[in-house]
């Protein structure tokens, strides 16, 4: 049983590559249950890759990732599965089924991978579809659906299994402001409501400090600074410092030279 | 040159074993899932595939097989007639019918349709991360998504070569009636003397094989999809392309073997 402040994740010098770039270079990060880590850094420097490594999809070259004290980089297909029923990920652009309607997306997981029967399933869809605050589109392809509407339906179907986690990667990305604040409110709930833990890989500014409660800073496959929003603030760190400020200036981060001050 | 050769080698020889190695994770998966009691597969999956694989090309194969079958009467026959010998066209065409052109046609039909259509669907999905969040969420994609789609164009094919062999008798007897003078009643006689079971048993063992052929290929091309609408498009003329190729040569093969077994 993981209680509140237990660590949830651990990935250990995690190294990786991906042909002859090399994406993570030893890192090391930690996630306290009931913990909302926001990972940041530029473009192209491996934060959704680090997603797909905590979910098993990529494996890791070297280091260790442990979930709930399991190292998954030594689980068979199984136990991956298993695993990966605890964790949920709502993808940049969503990634619904485009050939199935609302219902079936969010039922997909639940058919697959649970003993329930069809009216159960009726009812987690509809109590998920309620949480994200959406009703009255069961019926509806991911087509007819807005971008923040497949979000929220994306995290619906993600939540159907009731995990411990859930990854999100660039949760605000092509949202308008509102749709934006709307998505960041959902991911606290699911803090404070629903006392869920979440990773949440962005470059929006705004929505990182309203809803972390650590941050993480990755650059050249490493984390160079790691702590809360005012520790992120007040960092002395210059690749942070060159990070934060340029979002400030220009609303859009210029990639910094120099990762340790 | 030889080095371009070995670039050539190289690339077949890792498409092989990716080939292989998707069939070995597929196994996997089923038995996975087979071993905690639990279907590979909705069956519903599968009926909606054997209905797009068979009714969806029935019409297709049939309409082809018509007209193969109607040259083939009135070509040979055309040959067949200086010597006197047209009575022999039902023989020509029920035995290349049934060995050859029926499971062959079959074949080339469903790679250019269904090979086609699964390779975009799977490659589309592929490309809009849908396969990523299947495994994600922690459903293996291959049992899910490739079992249902195999299962349907293996078991489909036999059942639509059939249906190619009696479109094609059927489509010879009609043009053997109007040009050659051959009545139909000689041709069904003709038809069901010359008819042997070791045709019919090549025939649709070759059947089965194409069918597993279009639809692994197939299906590895959407799975392998890289660089989104682009890629979809590239992978599907690669799976049609090769499936066909495929297809052809194994045929050639069989029928190497078979005639040295059955003659």
């Amino acid at each position: 049983m993981i209680t509140q402040q237990e660590t949830l994740l651990e990935m250990h010098n995690v190294k990786f590559r991906y042909a002859d770039h090399v994406v993570m270079n030893g890192l090391n990060l930690s996630l306290k249950s009931q913990e909302t880590l926001v990972v940041m850094g530029p473009s192209g420097g491996g934060k959704s890759t680090l997603l797909r490594l905590l979910l098993g999809i990529l494996k890791v070259d070297h280091g260790s990732i442990r979930f709930k004290g399991k190292d998954i980089t030594k689980l068979n297909r199984h136990e991956l599965n298993e695993m990966r029923s605890s964790i949920g990920m709502v993808y940049q652009y969503s990634a619904l089924m485009s050939s199935m309607n609302v219902h079936d997306n969010i039922a997909l997981p639940l058919r697959e991978l649970s003993k329930k029967t069809a009216k159960e399933i009726d009812k987690i869809v509809d109590a998920k579809l309620e949480l994200v605050g959406l009703k009255d589109i069961k019926e509806q392809l991911p087509s007819e659906l807005s971008g923040g509407m497949k979000k929220r339906v994306g995290l619906a179907r993600a939540m159907a299994l009731e995990p411990t986690l859930i990854l999100f990667d660039e949760p605000s990305s092509g949202l308008d402001p509102i749709n934006s604040v709307l998505i960041d409110d959902l991911i606290v709930a699911l803090r404070e409501e629903h006392k869920v833990a979440s990773i949440v890989v962005t470059h929006t500014m705004p929505s990182a400090f309203r809803i972390a409660t650590s941050m993480a800073m990755l650059h050249d496959g490493k984390i160079v600074e790691e702590g809360s929003p005012a520790d992120f603030r007040q960092s002395k760190n210059r690749f942070v410092h060159e990070f934060l400020s340029a979002y400030l200036t220009h609303g859009h981060a210029k990639e910094p030279k120099h990762a340790n001050s | 040159m030889i080095a371009k050769l070995g670039a050539i080698t190289t690339a077949f020889l890792q498409e092989l074993s990716s080939l292989v190695w998707m069939a070995r994770e597929t196994v996997a998966e089923v038995y996975e899932r087979i071993s905690t009691k639990k279907s590979p597969f909705r069956l519903t999956d599968f009926f909606v595939q054997t209905d797009r694989v068979g009714m969806g090309s029935v019409f297709l194969v049939s309409l082809v097989s018509i007209f193969v079958g109607l040259t083939l009467a009135l070509l040979t026959g055309y040959q067949l007639e200086r010597f006197g010998m047209v009575m022999l066209v039902p023989i020509t065409v029920v035995i290349s019918f049934t060995r050859e052109m029926g499971p062959l046609l079959t074949g080339i039909v469903l790679a250019a349709r269904v090979g086609a259509s699964y390779t975009a669907e799977l490659g589309t999905m592929t490309a809009s991360e849908e396969v990523e969040a299947i495994e994600g969420m922690g459903i293996g994609p291959l049992r899910y998504l490739v079992t249902p789609r195999f299962l349907a164009i293996f078991f489909m094919t036999p059942c639509l070569s059939v249906v190619a062999i009696v479109s094609g008798i059927v489509g010879a007897a009609f043009i053997s009636n109007l040009s050659l003078d051959l009545n139909f009643s000689y041709f069904y006689d003709q038809t069901m003397d010359s008819l042997l079971v070791k045709d019919v048993i090549s025939g649709m063992i070759k059947s089965f094989l194409f069918g597993g052929i279009i639809g692994w290929i197939a299906c590895f091309k959407g799975l392998a999809v890289r660089g989104g609408a682009a890629g979809v498009g590239t992978a599907t003329t690669s799976s049609v392309v090769t499936a066909v190729t495929t297809v052809i040569g194994c045929d050639t093969l069989c029928n190497i073997f078979m005639v040295s077994v059955f003659k």
